[in-house]
């Protein structure tokens, strides 16, 4: 739990009731509250068919708004929020949602993929009808990276060079050190499997009406940064080749702007993916450092695949400055 | 004639107008002088392109990173994700669903 839990979740449960039971005048009800998330960057709790969030500390109000706004326009892709104002809750920014049920953690190989790719070209392809910050997709990276060196300063570690040595290769807009190239895009900004829920009036056996769920990234940037984790897990041989091309065929049969329509992808995909592997090897090592364990296979994978990376020039396509 | 390396039987073919000989024991091939130039210059005239061959698995492998894994990526895939109906390594389910 995060240190001021004790006061925060209490408070998000009763936004989350009142919301939910309008009529009741702050009346007990039944339902109970479940704690969906208690993270130091996100507190999240859930009462009946409305879902409270406490943003990270910190988080921009000016940013926040806007970030809604753009998700309550795009209600087909996002789940829209129940209002576009944010409360305060003692230091923190809280936004109401409705519930909708997320991909099952245990059986992800039930996946939406299809579902995933099509809304992402969705996305993408939504026109910016008023001012959007930056996607903060390079940003995310850039702090996973920070969270790794301090942490290293402390406890050097074998897998920590070769991480810090393909990060420093990359171009500087994917370090967050310059501004993002080539035509901006609407961009999710952290798209993983946590982030698909169904649409709470969905048929709960029916395959579709899927959203994508936090706004906290969102903003204008480079697309292909929202299809670089699937691809960044697919070369590193994490995601089956079956998924990825789920996938990605799903998001260019939904004529997704990212990626070109046919061909080899990775021309585009490259930088981000490289961004998006180190961004999940600085995580993995920090969290084993502080646990004072060893990777295991699957964060040794991303560390190698970051080795792999340094000798080799990334791709460059037009509009994609070094 | 008898092949210079196993000593067995070495028979003559011909390949595409070229009299090669191969060996009956160990399937080696011997070429006269010029012999492999000539089958080089019918390679280069071949200017129809050849269909592909068959893909050893189900579908082609997608293309991956030339800094992707040797084992996983493009190549074989799902090393640690595995192909259906494999156990997902656990590790890979968390990171699934994280930042």
């Amino acid at each position: 739990m995060t240190t001021d839990a004790t006061v925060l979740l209490p408070a998000l449960a009763a936004q989350a009731g009142a919301a939910a039971h309008p009529e009741g005048g702050g009346a007990p009800c039944a339902c109970g509250s479940t704690t969906l998330a208690d993270r130091p960057d996100a507190t999240v709790v859930r009462h009946a068919g409305v879902v409270a969030k406490a943003h990270a500390p910190g988080t921009d109000p000016d940013e926040l708004a806007l970030r809604l706004s753009a998700a309550a326009r795009v209600p087909d892709v996002l789940l829209p929020p129940l209002t576009t104002t944010a409360a305060t809750v003692r230091d923190r920014l809280v936004t109401l949602w409705p519930y909708g049920a997320p991909v099952d953690p245990d059986d992800p190989g039930a996946a939406p993929w299809e579902a995933a790719g099509a809304l992402l070209a969705r996305l993408h392809r939504t026109a910016m009808t008023g001012p959007l910050p930056p996607m903060r997709g390079p940003v995310r990276a850039a702090q996973a990276v920070g969270r790794l060196r301090t942490a290293l300063s402390g406890t050097p570690h074998p897998a920590g060079p070769p991480v810090l040595r393909a990060w420093a290769a990359l171009p500087a807009w994917a370090r967050a050190e310059a501004p993002m190239p080539g035509p901006p895009a609407l961009c999710h900004g952290d798209l993983h499997l946590g982030q698909l829920v169904r649409h709470p009036d969905a048929d709960a056996d029916a395959d579709g009406d899927w959203r994508l769920i936090d706004v906290d990234d969102l903003g204008s940037g480079v697309p292909a940064w929202d299809l670089a984790r699937p691809a960044a897990w697919y070369a590193c041989g994490l995601l089956p080749p079956g998924e990825w091309t789920r996938f990605l065929t799903a998001y260019r049969e939904a004529d997704g702007p990212a990626v070109p329509a046919g061909g080899d992808p990775w021309p585009v995909l490259d930088v981000p993916a490289r961004a998006l592997t180190v961004q999940t090897a600085a995580r993995a090592l920090t969290k084993a450092l502080a646990a004072g364990r060893p990777l295991d296979e699957v964060e040794q994978a991303l560390v190698d695949a970051c080795a792999r990376m340094i000798p080799i020039p990334h791709q460059l396509t037009r509009g994609f400055p070094t | 004639m008898k092949c210079p390396k196993c000593h067995a039987e070495m028979h003559t073919y011909n390949r595409n107008g070229v009299q090669i000989e191969q060996c009956s024991g160990c399937r080696g091939i011997f070429l006269d002088y010029g012999e492999l130039e000539a089958l080089t210059r019918l390679e280069s005239q071949w200017t129809q392109p050849m269909p592909p061959p068959p893909a050893p698995q189900a579908y082609p492998a997608p293309p991956a990173p030339a800094w992707g894994a040797p084992h996983g990526g493009g190549h074989h895939g799902g090393h640690y994700g595995g192909h259906g109906g494999h156990h997902r390594h656990k590790s890979f389910g968390h990171m699934l669903f994280s930042s």
